[in-house]
């Protein structure tokens, strides 16, 4: 034990040195197109985009390599022309829908859609039988349903 | 009293059990690539390495299946399975690797130190071809047939108990 005890110490201190590579940023990975309308379009496209490494921030808030990499591939693909809409798909269809955190309708997220509407067109209707029953009746009736 | 009215208490309730079920889930950190199935996009990689060629899609198009290993140097748990590509080498397959954001004389010490199981290397500095395939971590291990169409994902380090099935999914991809 006394032998392993230094080697663990060493192992446990040079991992979170030996977990990253030391080349430098993919060439768009900080720096910002030159027009800045592109590079506002880039941004507010980052900004929706997950970063794959560390999953709970998007990719223009992570400094990951890999989201500096993602950032690359934005911005060059602006660059070149194409839709932001185009370039979110390209990552969806490599990375499924969670690579994206803007919302979009689909056969599992329908019902994330249709409920609130469902649950807005039942109070509506128990308002307006409520209120409809209340006009028709007049103050007694009121009086009636505060005991219920 | 009427029962109805224990109605939003119990849907209350019912959410409550839910996001209290769901905080105390492990999260699950991976993130499968949807490019199964599908062809391997086009790319020309330069050699990362002095000791073999680079990589490009036509490589994977010669009728024989094979494995796509993305690893890197700094890559603690590629060190791991270093010994399981070995002996999937050994049983004939053929691996390509990819090493990500690498430097050459980084990839030349860690392959003269773990092992050298590839026939080609490409250097992929910007993560290009990982982006590509769907591929969000090092390492992983991509099953390719003959004709360039992605098999099969493995994510994570390549172990012992992975060889066989590794082994049988490339019989069948051939």
């Amino acid at each position: 034990m006394k032998r392993v005890l230094p080697l663990l110490a060493i192992v446990s201190l040079s991992l979170p040195l030996a977990a990253q590579d030391d080349l430098p940023p993919a060439p768009y990975a900080y720096t910002q197109l030159e027009d800045p309308a592109q590079e506002a379009e880039a941004v507010a496209l980052m900004e929706t985009l997950r970063c794959l490494k560390c999953q709970s921030q998007s990719i223009a808030d992570s400094d990951a390599p890999m989201a500096g990499d993602m950032r690359h591939q934005v911005r060059t693909r602006i660059a070149a022309g194409q839709e932001p809409e185009k370039i979110r798909q390209w990552l969806i269809d490599r990375y499924g829908d969670y690579v994206s955190y803007a919302p979009r309708v689909t056969s599992s997220t329908w019902p994330l859609f249709a409920i609130p509407l469902l649950l807005l067109l039942v109070a509506g209707a128990i308002l307006w039988r409520r209120i409809g029953r209340k006009s028709v009746g007049g103050p007694d009736q009121i009086l009636d349903e505060g005991d219920d | 009293m009427r029962w109805t009215l224990w109605v939003p208490l119990m849907l209350f309730a019912f959410f409550v059990g839910v996001a209290g079920y769901q905080l105390f889930q492990p999260k699950d950190e991976f993130i499968p690539s949807t490019m199964i199935g599908q062809a391997l996009p086009e790319f020309e990689l330069p050699a990362a390495s002095e000791t073999r060629p680079g990589v490009t899609t036509a490589d994977f198009k010669d009728g024989k299946s094979k494995l796509l290993n993305i690893w890197a140097s700094w890559c603690l748990p590629c060190i791991a399975e270093a010994p399981h590509l070995e002996s999937l080498k050994e049983e004939g397959v053929e691996i390509i690797g990819v090493a990500i954001r690498d430097k050459r004389e980084d990839v030349d010490e860690f392959l003269a130190t773990h092992g050298n199981p590839y026939s080609r290397i490409g250097a992929d500095e910007i993560s290009a071809v990982q982006l590509e395939i769907g591929s969000s971590g090092v390492p992983e291990t991509f099953v390719i047939d003959g004709e360039g169409n992605i098999i099969h994902q493995h994510i994570g380090d390549v172990r012992a108990r992975d060889v066989q099935r590794l082994l049988e999914i490339l019989e069948d991809a051939s």
